[in-house]
């Protein structure tokens, strides 16, 4: 068995799907830790300085590489997963089987995993798209001080504004807000399912490690989506600004 | 149990042959007892069709104890119909009410194609254990059952994956027509035992090969298969193959 016919094998392609999964799993992490620090309410320094680091620094821009990669390896592989498998029962049952057996958000991957795409392309064109290729306002930041200064201090940094994007976004288009909830619901399924699953496509037997790692898959969606959703609702309710 | 007769309503796919399309046709079947097995209220069914003049339903049987895994019928929804853990055949009439309606359909994927009926054709299963489902040993004298310790906990892992009866009730649950708990189950009771060792890796690759070419889908552990095997066959064997396989898959030593 060589490396194509391994990776093209219907095992071989969970294990893709498995390996690319944690990778965004991990991602979700960094991403969701990053954006805490618009709690610090203050003004937007601390976030946007994280942000700066994150679109400066070599060592995520490579990362962010690596992202794209498997990104578009998940995104691609799960539709053609979803498309082929669809494919395996030309004629259908009458009477479906529902949740006789198997949970809706495991039999809803692809269809999870769809509007979290639609929801990633809205957040690329937000968000992404400005803070790396222009379009957003400048803060400056004294860096001594860590407080918002004018243009032209001495010792003043010049920083994109992405959280003046997000607060001007989040407070003045509600639907945004609401496409955010919607797409990261879609994201809290794909995970409950995803995490568990995922060790099971590497093998993990073992019913003790089972229960702990599908615990640990609902407390991690629970979490990060949790953060996730708090955050425009913290803009709407005026919790920060 | 209390004894009870019952009316039932009974809508049943009929389909002439593999090319032909097919369609559900209403039957009603009186005073069936409620200790009769699901089976037995066919035969009493196409009895009475017979005396009707009409083409008795075709349906896949044999063993009728829950052995052979003949009797894929889909009954209400479920392979071999509402009861935990068990095959058509063994499943008995005090499952339904007087006055209930029954839909059965046949398995449906496309690797289980429909030869009349509630007849489909299994033999892609068979080709998947001809693939590599067996150990290789040269004939000689008996060898003492014994002379090799097996660790119990192995053992009782491997004869319940050794319970399969190749029924194909996991692939018809599934939402992807997956085979692989079937597979699992065929390489796991192998790959438990000391015996299974020698061919551990050609197995695994040669079994999932054959099961992608019949045509069947590839897991995404829904769980569906577990919930309604007749033998109850855990999930579990489904990720020591998916070790067992990804691991002799980036083992091969092949040349490009
Ligand atoms: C941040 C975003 C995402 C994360 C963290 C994520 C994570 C995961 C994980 C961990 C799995 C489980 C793999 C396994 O079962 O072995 C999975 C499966 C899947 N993902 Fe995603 N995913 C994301 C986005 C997407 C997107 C955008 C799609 C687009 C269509 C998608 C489609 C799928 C499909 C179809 C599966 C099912 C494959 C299977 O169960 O074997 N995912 N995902
Ligand atoms: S694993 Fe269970 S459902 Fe599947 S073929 Fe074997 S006995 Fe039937
Ligand atoms: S007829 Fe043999 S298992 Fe049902």
């Amino acid at each position: 068995m060589n490396w194509s016919q391994l990776f093209t094998s219907s095992v071989g392609k969970k294990v893709t799907m498995a390996l690319s999964g944690l990778f965004l799993v991990a991602f979700l992490l960094v991403h969701a830790g990053l954006n805490a620090c618009i709690w610090a309410n203050d003004g937007g320094v601390m976030f946007n300085v994280a942000a700066h680091f994150m679109g400066a620094n070599v060592v995520p821009r490579v990362l962010e590489i690596g992202l794209f990669v498997f990104f578009l390896l998940h995104i691609i592989q799960g539709l053609v997963l979803e498309i082929q498998n669809r494919s395996k029962r030309k004629v259908g049952y009458a009477i479906p089987m529902g949740n006789k057996g198997s949970k809706w958000y495991s039999r809803a991957m692809g269809i999870l995993g769809s509007i979290i795409l639609i929801f990633l392309v809205i957040h690329l064109i937000d968000f992404w798209i400005p803070s790396r290729f222009g379009g957003l306002g400048q803060m400056y930041i004294d860096m001594s001080t860590h407080q918002i200064v004018s243009a032209g201090t001495p010792g003043a940094k010049e920083y994109h504004d992405l959280y003046g994007e997000m607060v001007y976004k989040f407070t003045n288009y509600p639907w945004i807000s609401v496409v955010y909830i919607l797409g990261v619901i879609a994201l809290f399924w794909h995970l409950v399912h995803g995490i568990q699953s995922a060790f099971r496509t590497f093998g993990v037997t073992n019913h003790k490690y089972i229960s702990i790692l599908t615990v640990v898959g609902w407390s991690f969606a629970i979490i990060v989506c949790g953060a996730f959703i708090m955050m425009p609702i913290s803009f709407l309710a005026g919790w920060i600004s | 149990m209390e004894h009870y007769n019952m009316n039932l309503t009974l809508k049943v796919w009929k389909q002439k042959d593999g090319k032909s399309k097919g369609g559900f046709e209403t039957y009603q079947v009186k005073n069936i007892s409620s200790e009769m097995s699901f089976l037995e209220m066919f035969d009493v069914l196409n009895e009475q069709l017979i005396h009707e003049g009409k083409e008795p339903i075709a349906f896949d049987h044999d063993c009728r104890e829950g052995i052979c895994g003949m009797c894929s019928m889909y009954i209400n929804g479920r392979p071999h119909g509402p009861w935990q853990g068990t095959t058509t055949c063994q499943l008995h009439m005090r499952a339904f009410k007087d006055g209930d309606t029954i839909v059965v359909e046949p398995w449906r994927a496309n690797a289980f194609p429909v030869l009349k009926d509630l007849v489909v054709d299994r033999t892609a299963f068979d080709r998947i254990i001809q693939a590599g489902g067996y150990v290789s040993v040269n004939t000689g004298v008996t060898v003492d059952g014994n002379a090799i310790p097996i660790n119990k906990d192995n053992a009782d892992k491997a004869f319940a994956a050794a319970a399969c009866i190749g029924c194909g009730a996991c692939v018809a649950a599934c939402k992807n027509s997956s085979a692989l708990l079937f597979l699992s189950a065929k390489t796991s009771h192998l790959a438990l035992l000391p015996q299974g060792q020698t061919e551990r890796n050609k197995r695994s690759l040669a079994m999932v090969a054959q099961m992608d070419k019949e045509g069947f889908g590839s897991c995404t552990n829904t769980g569906a298969c577990e919930a309604v095997c007749p033998k109850e066959i855990e999930i579990t064997n489904i990720a020591r193959l998916n070790r067992d396989f990804t691991a002799a898959g980036l083992a091969a030593d092949v040349k490009g």
